[in-house]
C-alpha cells in the first residue's frame, strides 16, 4: 500500500487495511476500538461544540502539518470559550494518489498533538474521491466548560487590557515561504493552547474575551471584538510582538503582520488589575513566552468611535485598522 | 535632528499652506499604516499622484487581457492586484469563474517553469508597472531569448513618471513639491527628476517607505518650499544613487521604447509609456492601441483623484457604491489605491 486507491473508500477488505494499519493504530482507545457507528462517551453540564474543516498546501510544512493543525485548530476554538477540551471525531477525505506513508506521518503527528492536548480522538471516518493526491481533514471537538466560566467575543468591558500570546504572523509566513519555495528559519507556530488558558482559569484570573489569532491575523480578530461589544479598541504598534526574520519577509513581499495568520496563539481580554498576573501566567505557560500587553478597551467617546480599532503607530501617528479586504497580496512595485 | 523633533516641527508647522504630492502608490500605502496624515499640522495637505500601476491602467487593457484569457490554448498570467481591476464589462477575476485561464504569480520569472512545462499553452504576462518593474521583464524575456520559449509573451501597458508629473503640471496642478518614488529612483537615479525640479520650480524629496524616511522626506520638502530649494533632495540614499542602476537602464533601453500612454482617467500622455522594440515584438501580445478607458460607473472619479482635484471621500460612490469588495474603480482596487487606502485606514 504505497498509494490511495479508489477501493481503499469501498468499504470493503481495502477500507479495512487502511482503518487497521493506519488509523486504529494511531488512535487506538478504548471508545474507538468498539468501532461502533457512533461514539457513546462520558460528559455532563455544559458542552462546547466546534468543528472545522482543514485543507492547507502543503501538507507538511516548517513546524507542522496538516495533522497537528487540525487538533490544535479544533482544540484551541474550545479553550476560546473556556472548555475544556474532551473529545475530537475526525473526517478525512482522501483523494486517489495520496501518498500513504505521508498519510501515515500526518496521522501519528495527528495522535501526538491529541495526546498533546488531552484529547480523544472518540469516531472518524474516511472517504476516498478522484483528484490528486490530495489529503482534507474535518474535525469536530468536544469539551465541557467549568461552572462559572463566560468568556465570550462580546465579553470585553471598558478599562480592560488586550494580552497577545506571542509573535505574530508565524504560521502565514511559513506557509508562504514554503509555497514560494524561500529557504529561512521560520517555523509555523501550531500549537494547543490548553496550558495557557488552563493556568489563566485555575487562578481565577478575570478573563472576558478568548480567541485564538487564525486566518485575517490580530487586527481581523481584534476589530471583530470591539464589532461585538461596540466598544473603542486601542493597541500600541510597538508592543507588537513579531518575529524579526518574520518582520523582514513582510517587508520583502508587501505583507502586514498584523493581517497574517497564526495557528497557536489567541488573544486575552482581562479584568485591568489582573493584566500585570495574566501576562505573567501566559508567559510561563507553553509556547507564551513572546505574550504582551498591546493594549485597552475603551467606552467609545462619541459614535463613530464604536467597533474602533485604532493602533498608535511607532512615531505616533494613528492609523484605523479595519478588517481586511480581499487576500493579502504582495505589492508589485 | 531626532525623530521627535523633526515629528514636532512638522506637528506645529504653521507657516504657508503646502500641498504635496506623493506620487507612489507604494508612498500612499505607507503613509496611512505609518499614520503619518495624523502627525502633520493642517497647513501640510498630502494628495495621493497617479503611481499605482494598476490604478491607471485603461479599461481597455483589462477588456484585452480578459479576451486573451478566454483564447484556447492561452493562460493570462498576472500579479494578484490585477485581478479585481474593472474592465469595460468585467473584471479578470469574474472571467476566471467564467472559464477563462488567469493564473497569479509574486514574480513574472514564476511564469517560466509554467511555460516550459506547457509548451502547448501560450502564456501572456500581464506587463503592468513603471520603472521599477520594467527590468524584471527584461529579465524573463531574456531568459525566453537563452531557453529559444516560443510560447511567452507580454501585454504590455508600461509607464514611465516624468511625463506623467509634467502632465500634473501643465493641466494646472496646485502643488508645492513631490515626494520622488524611491523605487523608480533606485532604478532611474535621483537625476531623473532634475529637468522637471528646474523647469517648473518645483521642489522633490526622494524618499524611502519607512516611517522615519518618509517624516525625513516631508519635513526636507517643507524646508525646500520655504526656502525656494526648487531641485531634487535624495533621502533615501542607501539605497537611491544619483545615476541609479545602470545595468537596469540599460536592459531597459535594450527592449523597450518610449510610446504614447493612455493612463485611466487622465487620457493619452505623450510618450508616457514604454513598448517591446520592433526586434522584440514577437514577445507582443497586442499591446498597442489600447487607448479606450470606459468607466464602469459613470459617477466614478478615479481620474480627478489620481490628478489630487478630489479626495476620495468627496466621490459620490466612496464607501456606497464602491467599496474594496465591490470596486467600481481601480482606485479602491490595490492596496497602493488612495481609495482604497483611506476606505481600510479612515
Amino acid at each position: 500500500m504505497e498509494r490511495i486507491r479508489m477501493e481503499h473508500g469501498s468499504g470493503g477488505r481495502a477500507t479495512g487495511e487502511l482503518i487497521a494499519e493506519i488509523f486504529e493504530q494511531a488512535f487506538s482507545n478504548e471508545v474507538l476500538s468498539q468501532m461502533e457507528d457512533s461514539a457513546v462517551v462520558e460528559g455532563s453540564g455544559r458542552i462546547a461544540i466546534t468543528t472545522d474543516s482543514f485543507v492547507v498546501t502543503p501538507l507538511e510544512f516548517p513546524g507542522g502539518d496538516i495533522g497537528r493543525l487540525c487538533i490544535c485548530g479544533t482544540v484551541n476554538d474550545l479553550l476560546m470559550r473556556g472548555a475544556v477540551p474532551k473529545y475530537v471525531t475526525c473526517g478525512f477525505i482522501l483523494e486517489e494518489g495520496a501518498d500513504v506513508a505521508q498519510l501515515k506521518r500526518i496521522v501519528s503527528s495527528m495522535a501526538a498533538t491529541a495526546r498533546e492536548a488531552g484529547v480523544t480522538v472518540v469516531a472518524g471516518d474516511t472517504k476516498v474521491v478522484e483528484g490528486n493526491g490530495g489529503i482534507f481533514i474535518n474535525t469536530t471537538g468536544v469539551g465541557f466548560v467549568p461552572e462559572g466560566v463566560d468568556i465570550k467575543a462580546s465579553g470585553s468591558r471598558p478599562g480592560d487590557v488586550i494580552l497577545v500570546s506571542g509573535n505574530m504572523g508565524d504560521h502565514h509566513a511559513a506557509i508562504l515561504s514554503s509555497r514560494m519555495e524561500i529557504t529561512n528559519s521560520i517555523q509555523s507556530d501550531n500549537a494547543p493552547l490548553n496550558d495557557m488558558v488552563t493556568k489563566l482559569l485555575e487562578q481565577k484570573v478575570e478573563v472576558h474575551v478568548l480567541r485564538d489569532v487564525t486566518r485575517g491575523g490580530l487586527a481581523t480578530v481584534l476589530k471583530e471584538l470591539a464589532v461585538s461589544s461596540g466598544l473603542k479598541f486601542e493597541i500600541e504598534e510597538t508592543k507588537l510582538p513579531v518575529h524579526p526574520q518574520v518582520r523582514d519577509f513582510c517587508g520583502l513581499l508587501g505583507l502586514d503582520p498584523l493581517y497574517m495568520g497564526n495557528e497557536g496563539k489567541m488573544v486575552a481580554i482581562v479584568a485591568k488589575e489582573d493584566a500585570g498576573r495574566a501576562l505573567e501566567m501566559i508567559r510561563s505557560a507553553a509556547y507564551g513566552e513572546n505574550a504582551a500587553i498591546l493594549g485597552t478597551v475603551e467606552a467609545p467617546a462619541e459614535e463613530s468611535e464604536r467597533g474602533k480599532l485604532i493602533l498608535k503607530t511607532r512615531i505616533g501617528g494613528r492609523r484605523i485598522l479595519d478588517e481586511p479586504q480581499g487576500e493579502g497580496l504582495p505589492r508589485i512595485c | 535632528m531626532t525623530v521627535e523633533e523633526i515629528s514636532s516641527y512638522l506637528r506645529e508647522y504653521n507657516g504657508r499652506p503646502l500641498t504635496f504630492m506623493e506620487v507612489c502608490g507604494s508612498h500612499t500605502a505607507a503613509i496611512a499604516k505609518f499614520g503619518i496624515k495624523e502627525i502633520l499640522s493642517d497647513k501640510i495637505r498630502l494628495i495621493s499622484g497617479p503611481g499605482c500601476p494598476v490604478c491607471v491602467t485603461p479599461s481597455a487593457y483589462i477588456d484585452r487581457l480578459i479576451a486573451l484569457a478566454k483564447e484556447p490554448d492561452t493562460c493570462v498570467v498576472t500579479f494578484g492586484d490585477m485581478l479585481r481591476v474593472p474592465g469595460s464589462t468585467q473584471s479578470l477575476s469574474e472571467a476566471k469563474g467564467e472559464g477563462a485561464k488567469v493564473a497569479m504569480v509574486y514574480s513574472p520569472m514564476d511564469m517560466l517553469p509554467l511555460a516550459k512545462e506547457h509548451p502547448e499553452i501560450t502564456y501572456v504576462f500581464a506587463a503592468v508597472g513603471f520603472e521599477t518593474t520594467a527590468p524584471v521583464y527584461t529579465l524573463l524575456l531574456e531568459e525566453a531569448i537563452r531557453e529559444e520559449m516560443k510560447n511567452i509573451r507580454l501585454l504590455t501597458a508600461l509607464k514611465t513618471m516624468p511625463k506623467a508629473i509634467e502632465w500634473l503640471l501643465t493641466e494646472g496642478a496646485k502643488l508645492d513639491g513631490f515626494l520622488a518614488p524611491g523605487h523608480v529612483c533606485a532604478v532611474t537615479g535621483s537625476s531623473y527628476f532634475d529637468e522637471l525640479a528646474a523647469r517648473y520650480q518645483i521642489p522633490f524629496a526622494v524618499s524611502g517607505f519607512g516611517d522615519v524616511e518618509l517624516l525625513t522626506a516631508i519635513y526636507g520638502l517643507v524646508r525646500m518650499a520655504e526656502q525656494g530649494e526648487n531641485t531634487v533632495k535624495n533621502f533615501y540614499p542607501s539605497v537611491v544613487e544619483r545615476q541609479g542602476n545602470t545595468i537596469a537602464g540599460e536592459k531597459m533601453k535594450t527592449f523597450f521604447e518610449p510610446c504614447d500612454a493612455v493612463w485611466r482617467g487622465m487620457g493619452m500622455i505623450p510618450g508616457s509609456g514604454l513598448c517591446l522594440r520592433e526586434e522584440y515584438k514577437q514577445f507582443d501580445a497586442g499591446s498597442a492601441g489600447l487607448i479606450v478607458d470606459k468607466k464602469r460607473n459613470l459617477g466614478c472619479c478615479c481620474g480627478k483623484i489620481l490628478m489630487g482635484r478630489m479626495e476620495p471621500k468627496d466621490c459620490p460612490l466612496f464607501g456606497k457604491a464602491c467599496t474594496p469588495g465591490n470596486p467600481q474603480g481601480a482606485c479602491m482596487v490595490s492596496y497602493e489605491g488612495s481609495c482604497y487606502q483611506h476606505f481600510t485606514n479612515g
